[in-house]
């Protein structure tokens, strides 16, 4: 009974006394929540490190950064809905854009804020093929041979899928002169040799190393440079197309809840040292590439020059080319219906 | 089965029907608080989610509603979607049977290990076994090896959406009609015989009328769990538009677009169509267990 009593005092004397160390330690440490997309766990890991290091010599303040990954569509609507990110790091601007219109966190020009159209780390669509590249797989037009199988999720439910589909798009329409309807027949002979179109981008490199169906994976370079680096770089071979596009994932700071966080300065430079040097970097090492002349000559050795696009240049934005391309009854479905005849 | 608890059911209604006024004390214990409990729970567990759909829908309007909702492609996945998930219900429902009967039946060594195989695919998370099954069902995997030769193609296939289904529903089935079988006497099937009756007799005019409530809510149970599955069938269908896609792949695709409205559209459609099937079979099983009794 005794013993029981001192334990009930202690464990009072211990509620009380921990809330105030607590909120003297919240003065000095800050947490942020970076909502990003699938394949930058590894990438954000070692930058959120470097970071809490560099802002502690700056400030004196420790910084934990908290990362949140999935869909980069689900991640956004998961935002949308709620989730108290101080930054989003995803995979497309539109779904940003979509956070910026349906969940007014942040401003609709979010994407000015910062260079490169908010894209510290960019990449670009590559192939990969089966080792010695048995079918002789060069470029875009490769794909549309009817001896080849192709691999590449579904651009309605994955929006890393979406960028695949916009080069051999923007390929096509440079190949024949701006011809929308060239694009069309193209991309539409492109998926009549897709097999499986999986939910993601994971599910189509699954079908393609574990099942061993497609003779091509269309893919982000920088998983399929992991991707290779994992599964063994004995058995694919990356091949770089004549022509791509300037894949950008854009960073923004989801204002409305850095403010409420009291957050708004640390989240800010946590974006503006993703384009430091140190970062890039990073970035480099996880087969990112630089983005900006400068970081591109330092950091982009590694990487093969390939002329890019932008999505800005060939279809006006991604607004525009999200309702064009990808929505209900939008050309990649009614490509999508002719392929099937 | 669910005998006992009908009676004291209704015995509890009478009592408080006719003692009002709080003077008279049910005769079971804690009736208010539990019922009131149970009807609190369900409200914020299952009814208010729910109305929040019709609620999304409402939005619509209802030519927009009716828009998505009969669009080709929305009227292709639920067919396909009702349709494997029938077929996976009906087959665990023959093979669920046979299994309960084996494993209750007859004792043999590795019965605890069968028994145990039963409950896995309730555990194992729905991707794993999706991506288990596409290595196994594709062209050149394990299974779907032996059928290739034949030009049969499983995996990306509405087969092979089926086999997830059937994979996924099974322990419904067994589950449900395990203990019933436990609880039939031996001796029906043994005064069956003596009355002349062969086993197939036996079977169907003794054993099956016992079971098909036990059967027929496991096969519910099991088509229930079917209709709503994405994590294992998005790996074994192939997701190709018009042939493969299933109904919550499509709402996922209309989610990707920030359709939120479509796709409560097509939620809502499946959701009653599962209600529809859910109470047939409630019927059929008390109509089957009124006869059985």
């Amino acid at each position: 009974m005794k013993t029981l009593k001192r334990i009930a005092q202690l464990a009072l004397g211990i509620a009380l006394i921990v809330p105030s160390a607590e909120k003297a330690a919240a003065q000095e440490r800050v947490t942020l929540l970076n909502v990003s997309y699938d394949p930058t766990r590894e990438l954000y890991k070692d930058i959120n490190a470097a970071f809490a290091r560099e802002w502690k010599r700056r400030t004196g303040q420790e910084v934990e950064i908290k990362q949140s990954h999935g869909g980069s569509g689900a991640q956004a609507r998961a935002v949308i809905d709620g989730l108290e990110a101080d930054v989003v790091t995803l995979g497309l601007a539109y779904d940003i854009d979509e956070i910026a219109q349906r969940g007014k966190t942040l401003p609709a020009d979010w994407q000015k804020k910062l260079p490169h159209n908010s894209t510290p780390f960019a990449s670009t669509i590559a192939f990969v093929v089966r080792k010695g590249n048995p079918k002789h797989i060069r470029d875009w037009n490769d794909l549309v041979r009817e001896d080849v199988q192709v691999i590449t999720p579904n651009p309605k439910t994955s929006g890393g899928a979406r960028w695949n589909y916009l080069a051999a798009w923007g390929y096509a329409l440079q190949r024949n002169k701006g011809s929308e309807a060239a694009a069309r027949d193209f991309v539409s002979r492109l998926y009549r040799n897709v097999p499986v179109l999986d939910a993601g981008a994971r599910g189509s490199t699954t079908t393609f190393t574990e099942r061993g169906i497609g003779d091509v994976l269309i893919a982000w370079e920088n998983e399929a440079l992991l991707a290779t680096k994992q599964l063994g770089p004995d058995r694919y071979d990356i091949i770089i197309p004549s022509v791509s596009i300037l894949a950008e994932p854009p960073v923004a700071v989801n204002e409305a809840v850095a403010a409420k966080h009291g957050t708004t300065k640390v989240a800010r430079a946590y974006l503006e040292y993703l384009y430091t040097d140190s970062a890039q970097a990073i970035g480099a090492k996880h087969f990112f590439r630089p983005t900006g002349p400068r970081s591109l000559a330092k950091f982009g050795g590694n990487f093969a020059k390939v002329p890019q696009f932008t999505v800005d240049q060939l279809f006006g934005g991604w607004a525009k080319a999200q309702k064009t391309h990808f929505a209900d009854n939008g050309v990649f479905d009614q490509v999508y219906s002719v392929s099937q005849k | 089965m669910t005998a006992p608890s009908i009676a004291s059911d209704s015995r509890v209604g009478s009592t408080r029907g006719r003692s009002r006024g709080g003077s008279g004390r049910s005769v079971l214990p804690g009736v208010r608080l539990t019922l009131g409990f149970t009807i609190a729970y369900l409200t914020v567990l299952v009814i208010v989610p729910l109305s929040t759909l019709f609620a999304r829908t409402a939005r619509l309007g209802w030519s927009g509603f009716w828009d998505a909702a009969t669009a080709p492609r929305a009227l292709a996945a639920y067919t396909l979607s009702v349709g494997t998930s029938v077929v996976a219900a009906v087959v665990n429902g023959v093979f669920g049977l046979l299994v309960a009967w084996v494993l209750t039946r007859y004792r043999f060594t590795g019965r605890a290990i069968a028994d145990a195989l039963v409950d896995l695919p309730f555990a194992l998370p729905t991707a794993v076994a999706g991506v288990a099954l596409t290595t196994l069902y594709s062209q050149n995997g394990l299974i779907g090896a032996l059928f290739a030769p034949h030009g049969i193609k499983i995996a990306f296939t509405p087969l092979g959406i089926a086999v997830a289904l059937t994979f996924i529903g099974l322990p419904f089935v067994v589950r449900s009609v395990q203990p019933v079988l436990e609880t039939l006497p031996k001796e029906i099937e043994e005064a069956a015989a003596t009355l002349g009756a062969d086993r197939w007799q036996t079977f169907r005019r003794v054993i099956l009328p016992a079971l098909t409530p036990a059967l027929v809510a496991g096969m519910s149970l099991s088509f229930a769990r079917a209709i709503g599955e994405y994590g294992s069938v998005v790996f074994i269908s192939g997701n190709m538009p018009g042939r493969t896609e299933i109904a919550p792949l499509l709402i996922m695709s209309k989610l990707e677009q920030y359709d939120y409205g479509g796709a409560t559209a097509i939620a809502v459609v499946m959701l009653l169509t599962s209600a529809v099937i859910l109470v047939s079979a409630g019927l059929i099983q008390r109509r089957a267990a009124r006869r059985a009794a």
